[in-house]
């Protein structure tokens, strides 16, 4: 789970770490309030979670009330996408906070590095920018240290880092503080990606946080309330939020063709044979292992819940998944929706005889059989009609 | 011979007094396995159809002779069972939950390591040896015995290619899913590694997916440590970026751990990738027969 910019950077102020002080908005009138309580200059920040915001618009300095209004109106209702086409965002909240002196921005971020199995610190004098480029232009700029797992992460440890990284003499010690500071939020926050970009150094020499990414593990949630709480409010496509009231996992895509299919991996695969035949995935749907009827019932009615689908395919390979179960499912959800659209069901595996003679014995308009999966895909496409 | 488990291992099953550590424990047992023990803190004494459970693994150790671990218990109290696996004097580890937070599978990692206790999962199916053991989730009724070693991140579609190997006439030595969480005791080098130095196994097939770069690791080392033919299969082309596709691991950050730059750092070294898992098992039956 990611979080906005404000939720990262009050994450930070409970550790200790120095942000700017702010407030969140969600209309123009509550900007233009808050800004009058900040004082100008300051800074109107669109709250989305995609990078390049100041590139694309939603960043912008306010000198006085009626520019804090006029930036406000803009930002808000925007859609930013992000440096990879991603999105489009629409800003919903602001973040307004006061201006910043800034007399150096550097980069700091601690990050699970997956293939090495430690924390990974990194710290960067050429901040403010993408990192990535950086780094690609200049390798050397950007320091990279893993943290050993089996000791604590101390300003001792962390003060080489900095000093490599070559951020100014007279702040090293107060950086290398905010280093394992990060490191000790990630520990306590479950956090699995921190990054500040930028760091800054004000006028007075203070090292402050000027933005906040926050990853969060979703499997640690349980053990932080507050944390689930904004994982349950940001959700806002109504097929994903239908979907986890049902505890389904779903990923909302753009294309036409509704895909269920048992197993994370198989669905991945699904979706690409589907891709490879011509046709555009409208959802990732892991109906998961050993489905009973309820949950094909619960997965078809997300499923069809998208006006954009035009036909469905069912692709599962029963292990311990019994495809008899998955097939009740279909007829069960039959009778009691109007799915309007034709489905493709291919059933392997685990009692796959049985499923196959009660979809058979159950005479369903618009359902078509498949033995494999490459010819459900074939299928599901063609039925399917290309994608508006 | 297999890797991982076979005719010596003695199973201990953590959970085996729950709803499902005792389905697929005493499947796992009518398969040929042999389940030596269940663990149960507060349950000891007690038996779950014949087999002895215990307070403690250490105490399934000791009265049973117990090697290898199966991990079923939820989520939340994975990570200090499997911790309290590798202190028991188990040499296997094989955690099927999912779901544990990932910052305690770093630490658990370690201590695994450390102890030199091979861990599979989390995360994931198990291991299955066909005719020999299986522990673990995997339906042994899709494989047959054979020369093919498949390593995998995922379940289904491991089953789904199995079964198409199985249809072509072809069987496997072991079955081994690595899992599909960010942090994972035994990665594809490590099983690779087994399946070079395993007689039985001819060729290798690995179904790795988006999300990290335990592939393009693997694809390095194939290209120095691997003699025998390696067939690979990618999942989630289509995958957006920044979304979790089920897995917790599968994911794409930014512009890393894309099934394309997998495929691509597979085929730098040589190793044939299949665009379907009905094409990856058409290829490694290929390769096999010469």
């Amino acid at each position: 789970m990611d979080l906005l910019e404000y939720q990262g950077k009050q994450l930070f102020a409970a550790h200790g770490i120095a942000v700017p002080s702010g407030e969140v908005a969600t209309t123009v009138e509550e900007a233009v309030a808050a800004a009058e309580r900040i004082g100008y200059p300051c800074a109107i920040k669109a709250q989305v979670l995609i990078g390049g915001r100041g590139k694309a618009g939603g960043i912008k300095i306010a000198a006085d009330r009626a520019e804090a209004e006029q930036h406000a109106g803009a930002i808000l209702g925007m859609d930013i996408r992000g440096p990879r086409g991603e999105g489009p965002f629409r800003v919903e909240r602001v973040w307004v906070e006061g201006g910043s002196d800034i007399a150096a921005e550097y980069y700091a971020s601690v990050i699970l590095d997956r293939g090495e199995k430690k924390l990974l610190a990194m710290v960067s004098a050429r901040g403010g920018m993408d990192i990535e480029a950086v780094a690609a232009e200049d390798p050397g700029a950007l320091v990279k240290e893993h943290i050993d797992p089996t000791r604590p992460f101390t300003v001792a440890a962390a003060r080489p880092i900095v000093a490599a990284a070559g951020l100014a003499e007279d702040v090293r010690d107060e950086a290398a503080a905010v280093l394992v500071k990060l490191a000790a939020v990630a520990q306590a926050e479950d956090a699995t990606l921190i990054e500040v970009n930028p760091l800054i150094v004000t006028a007075d020499r203070q090292v402050v946080a000027l933005d906040a990414k926050v990853t969060i593990d979703g499997n640690a949630l349980y053990r932080h309330e507050e944390l689930a709480e904004i994982d349950a409010e940001s959700i806002d496509d109504p097929q994903e939020a239908m979907a986890r009231e049902r505890g389904l996992t779903y990923v909302k895509l753009d294309g036409n063709v509704g895909i269920l299919a048992n197993g994370a991996g198989l669905c991945m695969s699904t979706l690409d044979v589907v891709a490879q035949a011509g046709g555009a995935p409208a959802n990732f749907l892991d109906a998961g292992g050993g489905s009973k009827a309820e949950a094909i019932v619960d997965a078809l009615t997300v499923i069809a819940s998208d006006a954009k689908v035009t036909a469905i395919l069912f692709n599962i390979f029963g292990g311990i998944t019994r495809c008899d179960e998955i097939a009740k499912g279909i007829v069960e959800a039959s009778s009691q929706l109007e799915l309007g659209v034709p489905l493709v069901v291919r059933l392997d595996g685990t009692n796959s005889e049985e499923g196959l003679a009660i979809l058979a014995g159950a005479g369903l308009a618009n359902l078509h059989q498949e033995t494999t999966m490459l010819g459900a895909a074939q299928k599901v496409v063609e039925l399917a009609g290309g994608n508006s | 011979m297999a890797i991982v488990v076979d005719k010596d291992t003695k199973l201990v099953v953590s959970g085996l007094t729950g709803r499902e550590g005792s389905f697929h424990g005493l499947r796992n047992r009518s398969y040929g396995t042999y389940l030596a023990a269940g663990v149960t803190p507060g349950k000891g004494g007690q038996d779950v159809e014949g087999v002895p459970v215990f307070d403690s693994i250490r105490e399934a150790v000791e009265g049973e002779g117990a090697n290898t671990s199966m991990i079923f218990v939820p989520a939340r109290f994975a990570a200090p069972a499997i911790d309290e696996a590798i202190e028991s004097g188990v040499h296997t580890v094989i955690a099927i939950t999912e779901g544990i937070p990932v910052l305690d599978m770093l630490k658990t990692y370690w201590k695994a390591r450390a102890a030199g206790v091979r861990l599979i999962g989390p995360n994931c199916p198990g291991v299955l040896s066909p005719g020999k053991a299986n522990v673990g989730i995997i339906p042994a009724q899709f494989f047959d015995p054979g020369k093919i070693g498949v390593v995998s991140k995922s379940g289904t579609l491991t089953y789904q290619i199995g079964n198409e190997l199985k249809q072509a006439g072809e069987g496997n030595s072991s079955i081994v899913g690595i899992g599909g969480d960010p942090i994972i005791g035994s990665d594809f080098i490590d099983i690779l590694e087994l399946f070079e130095a395993d007689p039985e196994t001819e060729l290798i097939v690995m179904v790795g997916e988006i999300g990290g770069d335990a592939e393009e690791r693997a694809a390095e080392f194939i290209a120095t440590e691997v003699s025998k033919p390696v067939v690979a299969y990618i999942a989630g082309f289509t995958a957006p970026p920044g979304r979790q596709m089920g897995h917790a691991g599968a994911i794409i950050s930014g512009s890393s751990g894309t099934a394309q730059a997998k495929k691509e750092a597979l085929e730098a070294k040589g190793v044939r990738v299949g665009e379907s898992p009905t094409e990856t098992a058409r290829i490694a039956v290929e390769v096999l027969r010469g």
